[in-house]
């Protein structure tokens, strides 16, 4: 039963998760102990030996009755859940694309040193998205989106303020043909905030597009990695205009999101900086590079890591009531109102439910896939030529991945990014092992502030 | 919060939220969510972090 309850201590706080129920409890070191044993199948009288054998001081009809409370709340199924795992595709047999990333501009103002885009021609020719390959991109999504009502499109680059004028038009297509074919459309936007300007600002607040803003942190961590085209800073420029953008949409619907490297492992500091900044929406994640870099992140940086997790629930504790609180993204867990069991076993949804159009109108898994012929899908002007992809990644889930089936977090993360697993391990079932554990501390945090809020 | 099992106080556990995610296999997959882009570029999303459309409409 061991692998069914996740049991872990964080800061002052004794917790347990159950893995298939998403059940949060607190225990104290006593209960936690008998929790223990009690998953490694040890009867009764044996676990009160145990106890008593190792000093603790609650008589023996305490214990029992802890035991007793446990096999009820097993009984109960808050417990030792077993998993069912279900036959087939969740989501039936057709091929519905929902979701779409549109590279309005495969090219950048910034360079910066981790860029998997290359500076964001992914490889490529730097290019502008043009309208007709544009409309014909939002066609493909509407048409294959099927009877799916809710559909998403984000504007990404390069850096897709560069090509403004086209977004222009495709916003006011995308209104149509929602209308039109009577779906809901969400939109969001990717920027490294270089060309938000009043006048840009004014119109993202108008049509309600949600803003993706990045920005690494203190001025010395974000120049290190992201400069100009002529190498001066990139901070000067951007966090004015951040600033100013977020003022202009009464500081909602936007997250300002860093990348930390092993430049900055102390990003707890990052994450404060960018709150001292005004900002109240906040993420940063771990860059993915491979191991030569010398910004990389590997196994030897992962425990230092970890404690930065420590350290920023701290950070995120402490703001809370304050006139400085912020949400970091990762510690937002909804456990009573979280996705089906569905969309856990499915995760990001890439290369079946959510695909990335180029500027040629050419269809990938996902943005980070673009470029990787092996994974090129079709054309929106053509449609999908390839089914045979995306059935490969519409099979792939939690129970198709090892380290997933048994891994305590699996129905949280829902086994990772493919194009991560693919990149490192050429092998989209083999997750990148760091990312997993990061993501597993990253949780652990954000139940650990559950349970301090409750 | 809960501390009480069927009407009975537990002195040593603490019930934080006690859920039953494994019933969604039977009423859930409607397809509907948000897309949750797990790639760290945008910004990551552990699954756990969504909210299902359906129970935010109830």
């Amino acid at each position: 039963m061991k692998h069914l309850v996740h049991q872990f201590h964080f800061k002052d706080k004794y917790l347990a998760f159950d893995v298939v129920s998403n059940t949060l409890l607190e225990l104290d070191v006593m209960s936690y102990r008998v929790l223990e044993l009690y998953s490694e199948d040890i009867a009764i009288d044996e676990i009160i030996r145990i106890i008593k054998s190792e000093g603790f001081e609650e008589s023996s009809e305490e214990v029992r009755e802890t035991i007793l409370d446990i096999i009820k709340m097993k009984e109960e199924r808050s417990l030792f859940n077993e998993e069912i795992i279900p036959n087939g595709s969740l989501f039936g047999d057709d091929a519905i694309i929902k979701a779409m990333c549109l590279h309005i501009a495969h090219d950048c103002n910034l360079r910066c040193k981790y860029c998997f885009a290359s500076s964001g021609h992914f490889g490529g020719k730097r290019r502008m998205l043009d309208i007709e390959t544009g409309k014909a991109a939002v066609d493909f999504l509407i048409l294959q989106s099927k009877n799916r009502k809710h559909l998403e499109i984000d504007f990404f680059g390069g850096e897709p303020l560069m090509n403004f004028e086209v977004i222009k038009v495709l916003v006011e297509y995308v209104k149509e043909q929602a209308k039109l074919h009577d779906k809901i459309i969400k939109l969001t936007l990717t920027t490294n905030g270089v060309l938000l300007a009043d006048d840009i600002r004014d119109y993202l607040n108008k049509e309600n597009i949600s803003l993706v803003l990045s920005l690494d942190g203190r001025k010395e961590i974000n120049d290190n990695m992201r400069y100009t085209l002529d190498g001066s800073s990139s901070y000067d420029v951007i966090v004015p205009n951040l600033q100013a953008t977020v003022a202009s949409r009464d500081n909602e619907n936007y997250y300002v999101r860093g990348t930390y490297t092993s430049k900055n492992i102390d990003f707890a500091a990052d994450v404060k900086h960018m709150s001292d900044l005004g900002f109240r929406y906040i993420s940063v994640e771990p860059v993915v590079a491979p191991e030569d870099m010398q910004y990389a992140l590997t196994n030897k940086h992962l425990q230092q890591i970890q404690q930065e997790y420590e350290k920023l629930v701290e950070v995120y504790i402490q703001s809370l009531g304050t006139e400085q609180e912020f949400y970091f993204f990762h510690f937002n867990v909804d456990l009573e109102n979280g996705p089906c069991v569905a969309k856990r076993l499915s995760g990001c949804g890439a290369g079946h439910h959510y695909v990335a159009v180029t500027p040629e109108g050419d269809i990938y898994p996902c943005h980070q896939f673009v470029g990787k012929e092996d994974f090129l899908l079709g054309n929106v002007k053509g449609g999908i030529n390839r089914l045979e992809i995306i059935n490969q990644f519409k099979e792939t889930n939690i129970y198709t991945k090892p380290l997933c089936r048994e891994c305590w977090a699996r129905f949280m993360c829902a086994g990772g990014c493919h194009a991560n697993a693919y990149g490192f391990n050429q092998d989209i079932n083999q997750p990148y092992q760091i990312a997993c554990e990061i993501t597993k501390k990253r949780l652990e945090a954000a139940l650990y502030i559950k349970a301090h809020q409750s | 919060m809960l501390h009480s099992l069927g009407g009975k106080k537990m002195k040593h556990i603490r019930i934080i939220s006690k859920n039953a995610l494994q019933d969604t296999i039977h009423t859930g997959a409607c397809g509907e969510c948000q897309t949750s882009c797990q790639s760290a570029c945008k910004t990551s999303m552990t699954v756990g972090n969504q909210v299902c459309l359906k129970s935010e409409r109830k």
